[in-house]
């Protein structure tokens, strides 16, 4: 059982304030993890942290023999400029880079490939449509295209199913299912229990500091959602320096 | 009747013949590079970084009289200068790129002017605003044509990263660290289009010939592809129009160039099939689905 993640007395936040404070936890390669927590608790912070456009305040990420370029991530909101004069075809063939980079040629096998996670996504037909003409649960379904031909072996979902009516929430679970059954690691950031119950064998509970860790059945208990609650959110402008793991 | 109003002034004057060449190398070079301007929301970043050339050109000047080559690598290092320092500025600090390249392009615009009115004549201050596209001699045309090539070349090698950048940046970031590569490249295309550009139209008229094209193929075109095509066919159409015009009825050349540019903006701002006034008020029946 080696670690595709290991926080080591990681601390995140934004000017100064910590968002993550002092988290140490391992995530185990080809697990399946739901972090959950109140809003503000830390989820998506924790995920800029792994792909790097957060640097840590303090202590470190470490990825177990896993590239960066070997992430693959899904923001709560993407960038993607949805007036731009792109296909679905395109967009999705976009998940290719890492194989085909900015010269490459995108040979049959590549299309092929593409059509493929169109179809896996339950798109097929679309691939011409611009995205701009997509509703959200579309466009969710082609992110999720995308990141199927990334093939990263770390996968990180930031609220992927907020918005998104059952019947895309089940495929798109399915698409994370087979990602779990190919081996890789991913990590989902959820807001209902139910779906982690469901479908998350391993859920970290995070408010600010790490609440619990480990099978979904133990950490999603009464008393700890009830010790994330009680999470204070609001930055202290006059809080002292922590001096705690500065030794 | 047509060779008389369109053949002719070209046939009989090589000053035409050599502003056609050189409208149709900035029509080739320059335009690709307004569409993503266009793309990329940052229209009017174009304007900003043609006012930001003009102390390095007014220093070219003074340095070495109306000389093409010293005015073309003064604009173009007073242009990287404004669009590097912009980038830094927005990459390293908490100001937005807008603002920071607002900031740079004027206080360059104002170092601009301050040189061209204390040691050169209002005529100098004249050719370059607004070119001299009926002046073009060899080393122009040459210097012209080479920057659009190079131009040409570029948007080429760098048209899948600019795509992604354009469309979406964060996925660009988590693959490569081509990102920022890529934006300061199409920066450097932006301001070697208009130090080419602006020999020919002016440093204030050299936008025009990027954007308008960019904003009327919008109307014409729904891909990358079709957008590209379209807006170059409207610059060459506009500076043949533009120049036969000027010849015609002894009008400026630049501005008429921009103005036919205009013009097209305008028809298919009306009659454009994609989006524009026409097609959007007489909606076809629906499709079943």
């Amino acid at each position: 059982m080696t670690a595709a993640l290991t926080f080591r007395n990681l601390t995140l936040g934004y000017d100064r304030h910590p968002v993550v404070h002092h988290l140490e936890a391992e995530i185990v390669e080809g697990s399946l993890t739901a972090v959950v927590g109140p809003n503000g608790a830390g989820k998506s912070t924790l995920l800029k942290g792994v792909i790097g456009t957060l640097a840590p305040l303090e202590g470190r990420i470490a990825l177990g023999g896993i590239n960066r370029d070997d992430i693959a991530y899904l923001p709560q909101q993407s960038d993607i400029d949805r007036s731009f004069p792109i296909s679905v075809r395109d967009l999705v063939a976009m998940g290719l880079w890492r194989e085909i980079g900015p010269f490459g040629r995108l040979r049959p096998p590549h299309r092929d490939r593409v059509a493929a996670a169109v179809s896996a996504v339950g798109l097929t037909g679309f691939e011409d449509r611009p995205i701009g003409a997509l509703s959200g649960g579309q466009m969710q379904r082609v992110l999720f295209a995308r990141l199927l031909l990334q093939e990263a072996r770390l996968v990180l979902l930031d609220e992927p199913f907020t918005a998104i009516d059952a019947r895309t929430m089940a495929d798109l679970l399915g698409v994370v299912r087979r990602w779990h059954g190919e081996g890789r690691t991913v990590l989902a950031v959820l807001h209902d229990f139910e779906t982690v119950r469901a479908h998350f064998p391993e859920t970290l509970m995070l408010a600010r500091e790490l609440v619990a860790h480990g099978p979904t059945a133990e950490v999603l208990t009464a008393e700890n959602q009830f010790r994330a609650r009680t999470m204070a959110e609001a930055p202290d402008p006059d809080a002292d320096v922590c001096e705690r793991g500065a030794a | 009747m047509i060779w008389d109003a369109v053949i002719q002034p070209f046939a009989d004057f090589g000053f035409m013949r050599r502003a056609l060449l050189g409208c149709v190398a900035i029509s080739l070079g320059a335009t690709p590079v307004g569409v993503f301007l266009m793309l990329r929301r940052m229209s009017l970043t174009g304007d900003a970084m043609a006012h930001a050339i003009l102390p390095g050109a007014a220093v070219g000047y003074l340095v070495a009289g109306l000389s093409l080559g010293a005015m073309t690598i003064g604009g173009m290092i007073a242009g990287m200068a404004v669009a590097l320092l912009s980038g830094f500025v927005t990459r390293a600090t908490a100001l937005r790129e807008d603002a920071s390249l607002a900031a740079f392009y004027l206080i360059s615009l104002a170092l601009g002017v301050l040189i061209v009115s204390t040691r050169g004549s209002n005529v100098d201050l004249m050719h370059v605003l607004f070119g001299t596209v009926l002046a073009l001699d060899d080393a122009a045309l040459i210097l012209l044509c080479s920057l659009a090539s190079l131009s040409v070349v570029t948007l080429a090698l760098l048209f899948r990263p600019l795509v992604l950048e354009c469309a979406d940046p964060q996925l660009l970031r988590s693959v490569s660290g081509l990102s920022a590569v890529t934006h300061f490249v199409f920066l450097a295309l932006v301001v070697i289009s208009l130090v080419g550009s602006f020999q020919a139209l002016g440093t204030l008229m050299a936008v025009g010939i990027m954007i308008l094209p960019a904003a009327a193929a919008r109307f014409w075109a729904t891909g990358i592809g079709g957008l590209l095509i379209a807006a170059v066919a409207v610059a060459i159409l506009a500076s043949l129009s533009g120049l036969l015009l000027s010849y015609h009825y002894s009008l400026p050349s630049g501005p008429a160039i921009i103005l036919v540019a205009g013009l097209a903006y305008g028809v298919s701002l009306v009659f454009g099939p994609a989006g524009g006034l026409v097609a959007r008020a007489l909606p076809r029946r629906h499709l079943e689905a």
